[in-house]
C-alpha cells in the first residue's frame, strides 16, 4: 500500500490516520485473547499480573491451574470436556450427515419451492438463539429427553445444520454437474456416483461445514442451560457459572486450552478452504 | 400437413414432451426426497415448537375448564348489575367441584391476577363448603354475597367474566407493561413496575450502537483486507478468524480481566496518567463493559461480509473516478462505496440480529444494566417457569426480528446478502 509519490499531503495524512485506526482495530481484535495465556500460569490466585511475573520471574509463574484442572477435587472440567466432546462429534455428525443430502437436494436445479424450503432449513441459524431455545426446549421435554445426551444432542443438530447446509451449496455452486453424468453413462449407480465422484469433490466444504457445526456445539451455551442436567454439563456450562460465581485462574487454564483448540480448527478451516477453491478452479 | 409431423416423438413412441415432463418430474421428486430427511426433522423439532410457542402464550384454558357451569350460565349476564341467584348457583357447583378435586387453590391464584383479593374470599367459601354451612336447597345468592362483601361487588363477578375465553392476550400485554383493567379496556401498569419497557429499549438500544461501533470499525479494516497484496492480507485475516473461531465465554472472561478495576486498562490508564491510581473507572458491570466486549465479540461478523464484497471490487473502477476528475474522498464516495452496500447490509444485519438476542456477555460484564429481554426470557422459563410469557416474549422478540428482516429486503434485498 505504497503511496505514489506525487500524493499530497492532506492524503498522506488521513493516509497514516487509517492505518492508525486500523492496527487499533486489529489490536482490540487480538489482544484480549492473548491477556488469557500469561495469567494462567499466574502462581498466585490473582487476576493481575504480579509483581513478579512483571520481573519475569520464574517464581511467579506456575502450572497449578493446570493441575488443578486435570486432578483438581471435585473438579468438574474432566467430566465436561468428556461430555463437551461426545455431544459435539455426534451433533457435527448428524449435522453432516442431514446437512450434506439436503443440499445435494437444494442445489439440483429441479427443486421445487426452493427460496421456501431453504429459508426453513436455514431458520435455525436467523432465529435468535433464546427463542430457539424456548422451541427447542419445548419439544425436548415433550418427548422426554430433557437432561440426556441424546437431547442436547438433537438440539445441536438443529443448530448445526444450517452452516452446513449453506457451506455445502455453496461448494455444490461450482460444482461440474457433467462428471456425474459421465459416471452414470459409464454404468455407475447413484450412490456409487455420490461416493466416488461428488463427495471427494465437495469434501472440503463438508468438512468446513462440520467444523462449524462443531463449534456451534463445542461452544453453545443458551440451548444447553435450559437442557443440561448434572450429568450433562459442558465446558461453556462450567466457564459460564465460573465465571458468574467467581474468576479463578482454573478458568483461564481451560480458557487457555480452549484458544489452543481453536488456532488449530482455524489453521484446518483455512486449510480446507483453499483446497476447496483449488478444487473448484477458482484462482485469486 | 397432419398434426402427426408437429409432435417430435421420442424412440418408444411417447411424444417428447410428455416424456421431457416425465423425466423432470421424476427428477423434482428426487431433489425433494433429498431435502425430505431435514425438513421433516426441522419441522417436527424446531418449526412446530415454535407454533407450539405462539399456542402457549395466548392459552388460558385452564380456568375455562375449571368453571364451565359458571361461564355458561354468565352468558346472558350483561356485566351492569349484580349476577342472578343462577350464576352464583353455577358458581357454587363449580367451587364445590373443585373442592372435591382439592383445585381450588389454582382459581384463586388465577383470579387473584385478575383482580387483587380472590384468595381470601374464596378461602371463606371452602371452609364454609368444608364446614358443610351452605344449604343447598336455600338461595346461594343470599349465602354466598354474605360471606364477605367482595362477593357483593359486582366489579369481581366482571373479573371472573373476563376470563371466560380460553385465549388471552395478557401474556403480551404484560410484555409490554400492559394489562386489562377492571373496565375492560388496556392500561399501562404503574410506574414503578414498568420493568419491561425498560428491557425493551435497553436491548434494542445495546444492539443499534453496538452494531454502529461494529461497523465503524469493521469498515475501514476490511478494506484495508481487501486491498492489501494477498501475503500481508492473509496474514492480518488471522486477527479477524481467530476471535470468530474461539469460544465466547473464553472472550467474555478476556474483557472480564481487562476491564476489572485493577485491570490492565486502567493500569495503562494510570500509567499514561488519564485517570489518578486511586481514582480508576468502573468500566465492568455497566454498559460501557456491556458495549466493549460485544464490539470485540461481533466484529468478525461485520468484517467478513464486507470483506468478501470488497474482494469481488476491481481497483480499477476508483482509479477511473480519480481519472475522471473524482478528488480521493469522491471517488470512494461516489463508486466504491455504492457497491459495498450489500457487504454493510449483511453485515449490519447479522450483527443487528446477533446482538438483538444476546444475553451471555452482557449478564457477565453488564452488571445490573446487563439485563436484557433475553435474560427476562432466559428467567421466566428457569426460575419461575412462567413459560407462557416466556414464549409471548419470545414471539415478541421474534416479530421484531421478521420485522428487521422485512425492512432489510425492502431496502437491500435479501438475496444480496453475502456471507464470507
Amino acid at each position: 500500500m505504497a503511496l505514489p509519490k506525487y500524493t499530497e499531503t492532506r492524503y498522506r495524512v488521513w493516509h497514516y490516520f487509517y492505518l492508525g485506526i486500523c492496527t487499533f482495530v486489529f489490536f482490540f481484535l487480538i489482544a484480549p485473547l492473548f491477556v488469557i495465556f500469561p495469567l494462567s500460569f499466574n502462581a498466585e490466585e490473582f487476576l493481575v499480573f504480579s509483581d513478579g511475573m512483571k520481573r519475569l520471574d520464574p517464581d511467579a509463574f506456575s502450572l497449578r491451574w493446570y493441575e488443578d484442572m486435570i486432578y483438581g477435587t471435585k473438579n468438574p472440567w474432566g467430566l465436561a470436556a468428556k461430555n463437551s466432546f461426545i455431544i459435539a462429534i455426534f451433533a457435527t455428525l448428524g449435522s453432516v450427515i442431514l446437512g450434506t443430502v439436503a443440499a445435494l437436494g437444494l442445489s439440483s436445479r429441479h427443486m421445487p419451492y426452493k427460496g421456501l424450503i431453504m429459508a426453513t432449513l436455514i431458520s435455525p441459524m436467523i432465529v435468535p438463539l433464546i427463542i430457539s431455545g424456548v422451541a427447542i426446549f419445548f419439544f425436548i421435554a415433550k418427548v422426554g429427553l430433557a437432561a440426556t445426551h441424546l437431547g442436547i444432542v438433537i438440539a445441536h443438530i438443529i443448530l448445526g445444520t444450517p452452516f452446513v447446509v449453506i457451506t455445502v451449496t455453496a461448494t455444490l455452486s461450482g460444482f461440474d454437474h457433467s462428471v456425474t453424468r459421465a459416471a452414470a453413462s459409464l454404468g455407475s449407480n447413484p450412490v456409487n456416483t455420490f461416493m466416488k465422484i461428488t463427495l471427494p469433490l465437495i469434501l472440503p466444504g463438508v468438512i468446513s461445514g462440520g467444523l462449524f457445526a462443531f463449534v456451534t456445539s463445542f461452544d453453545e451455551v443458551v440451548v444447553v442451560l435450559f437442557l443440561a442436567g448434572l450429568d450433562n454439563t459442558t465446558i461453556p456450562i462450567q466457564m459460564w457459572t465460573g465465571l458468574r460465581e467467581q474468576l479463578s485462574p482454573t478458568i483461564l487454564a481451560v480458557a487457555t486450552c480452549l484458544i489452543v483448540l481453536s488456532v488449530l480448527i482455524l489453521v484446518s478451516a483455512e486449510l480446507l478452504r483453499r483446497r476447496s477453491e483449488r478444487l473448484r478452479g477458482i484462482n485469486r | 400437413m397432419s398434426s402427426e409431423t408437429n409432435k417430435i416423438l421420442t424412440t418408444d413412441g411417447i411424444p417428447l414432451e410428455e416424456s421431457l415432463k416425465k423425466a423432470e418430474r421424476k427428477n423434482k421428486i428426487k431433489a425433494f426426497l433429498l431435502v425430505c430427511p431435514l425438513l421433516l426433522f426441522l419441522i417436527i423439532t424446531y418449526v412446530f415448537p415454535i407454533g407450539e410457542m405462539f399456542t402457549r402464550s395466548i392459552d388460558d384454558k385452564m380456568i375455562t375448564n375449571m368453571l364451565p357451569n359458571t361461564f355458561k350460565s354468565m352468558e346472558s349476564w350483561d356485566g351492569q348489575e349484580m349476577p342472578e341467584e343462577e350464576v352464583f348457583k353455577s358458581f357454587y357447583i363449580d367451587f364445590k367441584t373443585l373442592v372435591e378435586k382439592k383445585e381450588h387453590g389454582k382459581l384463586g391464584q388465577r383470579l387473584n391476577k385478575e383482580k387483587n383479593g380472590f384468595t381470601t374470599i374464596l378461602k371463606k367459601l371452602f371452609r364454609q363448603i368444608q364446614r358443610n354451612k351452605i344449604d343447598e336447597n336455600g338461595s346461594f345468592k343470599e349465602q354466598i354475597t354474605s360471606l364477605h362483601k367482595r362477593f357483593n361487588n359486582v366489579e369481581y363477578w366482571r373479573a371472573i367474566k373476563r376470563t371466560a375465553p380460553p385465549y388471552t392476550m395478557a401474556k403480551y400485554l404484560k410484555g409490554m407493561d400492559l394489562f386489562i383493567d377492571e373496565n375492560g379496556s388496556v392500561a399501562q401498569v404503574e410506574e414503578d413496575r414498568r420493568i419491561h419497557r425498560i428491557l425493551w429499549l435497553r436491548t434494542l438500544e445495546i444492539a443499534f450502537f453496538v452494531t454502529v461501533f461494529c461497523f465503524l470499525m469493521g469498515y475501514p479494516i476490511a478494506h484495508l483486507l481487501a486491498t492489501l497484496p494477498m501475503k500481508y492480507s492473509n496474514l492480518l485475516m488471522i486477527c479477524v478468524l481467530l476471535p470468530f473461531w474461539t469460544s465466547l465465554l473464553v472472550r467474555t472472561a478476556s474483557w472480564m480481566i481487562l476491564l476489572q478495576q485493577q485491570g490492565i486498562v486502567n493500569d495503562f490508564f494510570v500509567m499514561i496518567g488519564l485517570v489518578s491510581d486511586d481514582n480508576r473507572p468502573e468500566m465492568m458491570y455497566n454498559k460501557v463493559g456491556t458495549y466493549v466486549a460485544m464490539t470485540q465479540i461481533l466484529l468478525p461478523f461485520m468484517v467478513l461480509p464486507l470483506y468478501s464484497v470488497m474482494k469481488t471490487i476491481s481497483p480499477s473502477l476508483m482509479r477511473a473516478g480519480k481519472s475522471l476528475g473524482g478528488t480521493p474522498f469522491v471517488a470512494f464516495w461516489k463508486v466504491y462505496f455504492p457497491l459495498t452496500i450489500p457487504g454493510i447490509g449483511a453485515g449490519c444485519l447479522l450483527v443487528f440480529i446477533l446482538a438483538i438476542g444476546y444475553y451471555i456477555t452482557p449478564a457477565l460484564v453488564g452488571g445490573a444494566s446487563g439485563t436484557l429481554i433475553s435474560n427476562q426470557i432466559a428467567y421466566h422459563m428457569k426460575t419461575t417457569l412462567d413459560w407462557s410469557f416466556a414464549s409471548a416474549m419470545g414471539l415478541m422478540l421474534l416479530t421484531g426480528v421478521l420485522v428487521v428482516y422485512w425492512i432489510y429486503n425492502k431496502l437491500v434485498g435479501v438475496d444480496n446478502i453475502k456471507l464470507g
